[in-house]
């Protein structure tokens, strides 16, 4: 009883104080953990970048066996291999390839494009976009999904956007 | 002296005085206790304004709104007895709750309950609205109640990947590319490219408010996954609380409405 120390009212605030202030840094901190919980450091999804094959691997025309693993298109025309964009710039479902009509066709809102990514009909407003292809030592394609091309930028010209076959 | 009857013996064991803390409703008194003395009744006002028990005025809209996500709770925790939220199972487990499960209809009325909810909260919103009802004192409440109506589109908006058909999944890759155009937070939107230190993008589709959505860069296994849980808990248990804080405002802001 006769130990017991008395604070008076602006010790007392003092206190009060840093203890609000830790509580607060203390749940601050945890919340900032809570959100970076939710960014997983591996997702388990293809990657972003794959060898497509040589450049003679590839026929005149629209390639599909790249399209159900990573998205993409291979596209060959007057020499030239590009990697097209399966995802509608509309609003990002995946078009069809209609053989017969020479055309991409999305089921959702019916957006088409030419078989070089043009877009003619539908909603869509802009071409598909490409992804940077370039050639390794062996003479391979590697497609990289990270760096886009965009036609209405003016971009389908970078040397990047396609490979000579 | 006339015997007790069995319901007045009843009425005096401990068992029953130590739940019901009040004598029988009989008088205005213990009326009012059993409202005040009852942790769910406790939200609903003590006493009621005639007009506020009028079909033609209240539309009980709102009390309709709770009925319905009641039942839809009901019907939820049932489906989650089935279904398994994983890309190998989902469709199938959907399926198999009509064809193989008894009681076949038990995802339709869960299906038919999400409409409803939807429609009962747009009218009990019209209703406040040409009723007047969301003014002083009971402007906050309205607050409370647009929330809960953007939560419940948030609801159907999550339920609706469940089914993990085309529709489903097609359906949400639509409306979580409205993610990708936020402002500053969305790889796509207005500002996404300020936050660029040289080659170095900050906001991706690696890491941008899609992506933490969608556990992923497109509608994958991860999005079912966390849906599932935003549907099945997350939202409903914010839902719930908030409910709880609409109707206790009701009664704080001067009942049901009425001319104060």
């Amino acid at each position: 009883m006769s130990n017991r120390t008395t604070i008076n009212r602006r010790e007392f605030f003092s206190f009060l104080s840093v203890g609000w202030i830790t509580f607060a840094a203390a749940a601050g901190g945890m919340a900032s953990l809570v959100f970076r919980f939710l960014y997983p450091n591996v997702v388990f999804e293809p990657a972003m970048d794959f060898v497509a094959g040589a450049p003679s691997d590839f026929d005149d025309g629209v390639d599909e066996r790249w399209k159900n693993v990573f998205g993409v298109w291979m596209y060959k025309n007057e020499g030239r291999v590009v990697a097209l964009s399966n995802i509608c710039t509309h609003l990002g479902c995946v078009p069809t390839w209609l053989p017969a009509e020479r055309k991409f066709k999305c089921p959702c809102h019916g957006s088409g494009y030419y078989a070089n990514g043009i877009n003619f009909e539908g909603p869509a407003p802009r071409p598909l976009e490409r992804y940077k292809v370039s050639l390794d030592a062996a003479g391979q394609i590697i497609v990289d999904k990270t760096k886009i091309f965009r036609y209405e930028k003016g971009e389908w010209t970078h040397p990047d956007s396609f490979v000579t076959a | 002296m006339s015997k007790d009857s069995f319901a007045q013996k009843v009425a005096k064991t401990q068992v029953w005085k130590s739940i019901f803390r009040h004598g029988p409703p009989d008088n205005a008194r213990n009326r009012a206790a059993v409202i005040a003395g009852n942790v769910f009744l406790h939200l609903h006002p003590i006493k009621l304004k005639k007009s506020g028990v009028q079909l033609g005025y209240t539309w009980c809209m709102g009390g309709l709104t709770f009925f319905v996500f009641l039942a839809l709770a009901v019907t939820g925790i049932l489906l989650m007895f089935y279904y398994r939220p994983t890309a190998e199972y989902a469709f199938n487990d959907v399926i198999a709750l009509r064809e193989h499960v008894p009681l076949g209809i038990m995802r339709e009325l869960h299906r038919w309950g999400a409409h409803a909810m939807v429609i009962t909260v747009w009218l009990h919103m019209f209703r406040v609205f040409m009723t007047g009802s969301y003014k002083p004192p009971r402007e906050f409440n309205w607050g409370v109640g647009v929330i809960l109506l953007v939560l419940t589109l948030l609801l159907s908006f999550t339920g609706y990947l469940l089914p993990w058909d085309q529709l489903a999944i097609w359906a949400i890759t639509v409306g979580s590319n409205m993610a990708k155009a936020t402002p500053f937070l969305g790889h796509g939107g207005p500002g996404a490219n300020l936050a660029q230190i040289g080659d170095f993008i900050m906001v991706s589709d690696k890491n941008d408010v899609r992506f933490q959505l969608l556990g992923g860069r497109f509608v994958g296994e991860a999005a079912l996954l966390r849906f599932y849980i935003l549907h099945c808990v997350f939202i409903p248990v914010v839902v719930s609380v908030l409910i709880a804080i609409h109707f206790w405002r009701v009664r704080k802001d001067g009942g049901i409405s009425a001319p104060l």
